[in-house]
């Protein structure tokens, strides 16, 4: 049996046990914390890491999830699970409608535009009162799981983030993959060789768009409340994208390694020094630039490989 | 003969943003042919090869290829209609291999139906290639990655090849190696379309030349003639 083989064997009996290994209520949340951010940093590494479009407005579809079933559960006495599939319905034309607008614009602006875009649905959140709460928010009853039992959302979203790494390796080895790719490496280039830009950034923000809103959903039904500055705030945005670039920018494992350094660090360091959390993103981040240009599965990569020279820097 | 026109512009212009670079290019590729385009630097080539592609959008004029109008199109459906365009510099996607690159070059379904036939034909046109396969285009040297901006162009199985400046930064004997190719890939029936400051070399090899000069055809004839031509020797080939 080859060690690849073995590695994944092992981290499938772990992720399937580890509820059961790690019986604290808290260290369940913590699990179920870090598999929220690798679905999250694997969403958007579909469209910042394979497209290299740098959303740093992800909040928006986040927020759009967890409202949509919020509301949802709230105002009708329909299964939370339908609000599960109706945070990706809703986000899906809030995505192309975003995406027509800012891919007119490349680098930098688009980056500006995609934070312009999530501040405008934090406010529409914060002033549509009659839907949104305002600044109050929504709380929900718990109605998904009965009782207060972390395990059954542990699974939940083991599924999600699993299925969203699938995918990700689907799509880096498919002809979508090598068109995002491209798209990246040189957009004028990419469309003068046929393929359409415009079309394959949108499928990318789609499918990024549209996992983050789901993402969003369960955040909704564990958290049972939302309101803007929870689910609506650029910190957020910046926090994905931290994940996708300290993990490694369009690599599969990337966003993985990314989420469980950075959430396991930042619950850690909560513990001791309480809002130092993004100061603890920062110097990471510096750390990863100076000794990893290629994040952390670059670093990771090179020494597998026994090519130092950039690690030890 | 060689009659049927495959490409024609008609009073093209075209400008970034404010500054209106060409100012009425007219010009005609007849099938099976090798047209050039020489001039000096910043005399609007490569503009004019961008013009024909969409990646700079044709201010006003026409551009009409195989009997349809294409200057309204997007890049991706004149690329779909069959012109390549080997950019200046190259333009390789770096961080993928010379396969990748290669692959990348066959968009269109027909392209697809046919590529691993024709990534053999570019094999033996360009041996060099099939040895590093594998390796990263960014890491070629500057001869190797031209081949690869070609090979990618044939990927398409274009009608019409548009190479800008293939020539540039190469070593003079692997220069005469790609006009070579050039001459070789017209013989097996593609149009060629080819900008050069190379004047010498590309009007010995084209059929039919066009001079431009700041964003103007001034000149215009069958390439020999124009090589005979006292203007162009004094212009360009400093005699
Ligand atoms: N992206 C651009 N923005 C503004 N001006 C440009 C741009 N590209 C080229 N130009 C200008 O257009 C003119 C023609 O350039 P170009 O078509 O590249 O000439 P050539 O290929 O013949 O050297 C030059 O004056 C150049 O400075
Ligand atoms: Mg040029």
């Amino acid at each position: 049996m080859n060690k690849k083989r073995l590695l994944f064997i092992i981290l499938s009996i772990f992720l399937l046990t580890a509820p059961y290994l790690f019986e604290t209520r808290y260290s369940q949340h913590v699990l179920i914390l870090v598999l929220l951010y690798v679905t999250l940093g694997s969403a958007w590494n579909i469209l910042g890491g394979f497209a290299g479009q740098l959303s740093v407005g992800h909040a928006a579809f986040f927020g759009i999830g967890a409202y949509s079933a919020a509301i949802l559960a709230s105002k009708t006495s329909l299964s939370p699970w339908l609000g599960l599939a109706l945070g990706p319905v809703v986000a899906l034309p809030v995505a192309l409608i975003v995406g027509r607008i800012c891919f007119r614009l490349r680098g930098p602006y688009f980056t500006l535009a995609t934070i312009a875009v999530s501040e405008v649905v934090r406010l529409v959140a914060l002033n549509w009162r009659d839907l949104t709460g305002g600044a109050v928010g929504v709380v929900i009853r718990p109605s998904v799981f009965s009782g207060t039992d972390k395990v059954p959302y542990y699974y939940v979203i083991l599924v999600m983030a699993v299925g969203t790494v699938a995918l990700c390796q689907w799509i880096s080895r498919r002809k979508l993959g090598y068109f995002l790719m491209a798209v990246r490496e040189d957009e004028e280039t990419a469309e003068s060789i046929g393929i359409d830009t415009t079309r394959y950034k949108l499928i990318a923000l789609s499918l990024s768009a549209a996992i983050t809103a789901l993402a969003g959903a369960f955040y909704a039904n564990y958290f049972l409340f939302v309101d803007p500055t929870v689910v609506l705030p650029l910190a957020l945005s910046v926090e994905i994208v931290l994940i996708a670039i300290i993990g490694g920018l369009g690599t599969v494992p990337g966003p993985v390694l990314g989420a469980v350094l950075l959430k396991l660090s930042s619950e850690v360091f909560r513990n001791y020094f309480e809002q130092a959390n993004l100061l603890i993103y920062g110097a990471l981040l510096i750390l990863v630039i100076l000794f990893m240009p290629d994040g952390l599965m670059g670093g990771f990569k090179k020494f597998l490989t026994g090519d130092k020279r950039r690690v030890t820097g | 003969m060689k009659e049927k026109t495959l490409l024609e512009l008609r009073d093209v212009t075209a400008r970034y943003g404010d500054v209106q670079v060409l100012w009425g290019v007219s010009l005609a590729v007849r099938e099976g042919e090798i047209a050039t385009i020489v001039g000096a630097n910043g005399a609007g080539k490569t503009t004019t090869l961008k013009t024909i592609s969409s990646a700079v959008a044709c201010a006003s004029g026409q551009i009409i290829f195989d009997g349809e109008h294409i200057e309204k199109l997007p890049s991706h459906k004149v690329a779909a209609r069959g012109i390549a365009h080997v950019p200046e510099g190259r333009r390789l996607f770096p961080m993928m291999t010379v396969r990748e690159n290669l692959e990348l070059g066959a968009i269109s379904p027909a392209a697809r139906r046919h590529h691993s036939d024709t990534i053999d034909e570019v094999f033996s046109l360009f041996p060099k290639l099939k040895e590093r396969e594998r390796q990263l285009a960014g890491t070629l040297s500057g001869g190797e990655q031209q081949m690869v901006a070609i090979g990618r162009g044939l990927m398409a199985r274009p009608r019409l090849l548009m190479l800008d400046e293939p020539s540039l930064g190469l070593a003079p004997i692997i220069v005469r190696e790609m006009f070579d190719i050039i001459r070789r890939l017209n013989r097996d029936g593609i149009t060629v379309m080819l900008v050069e400051q190379n004047v010498q070399q590309s009007l010995k090899l084209a059929d039919r030349a066009y001079v431009l000069e700041n964003g103007r055809v001034v000149l215009e004839g069958a390439g020999r003639e124009l090589l005979d031509d006292e203007r162009v020797r004094a212009a360009y080939l400093g005699a």
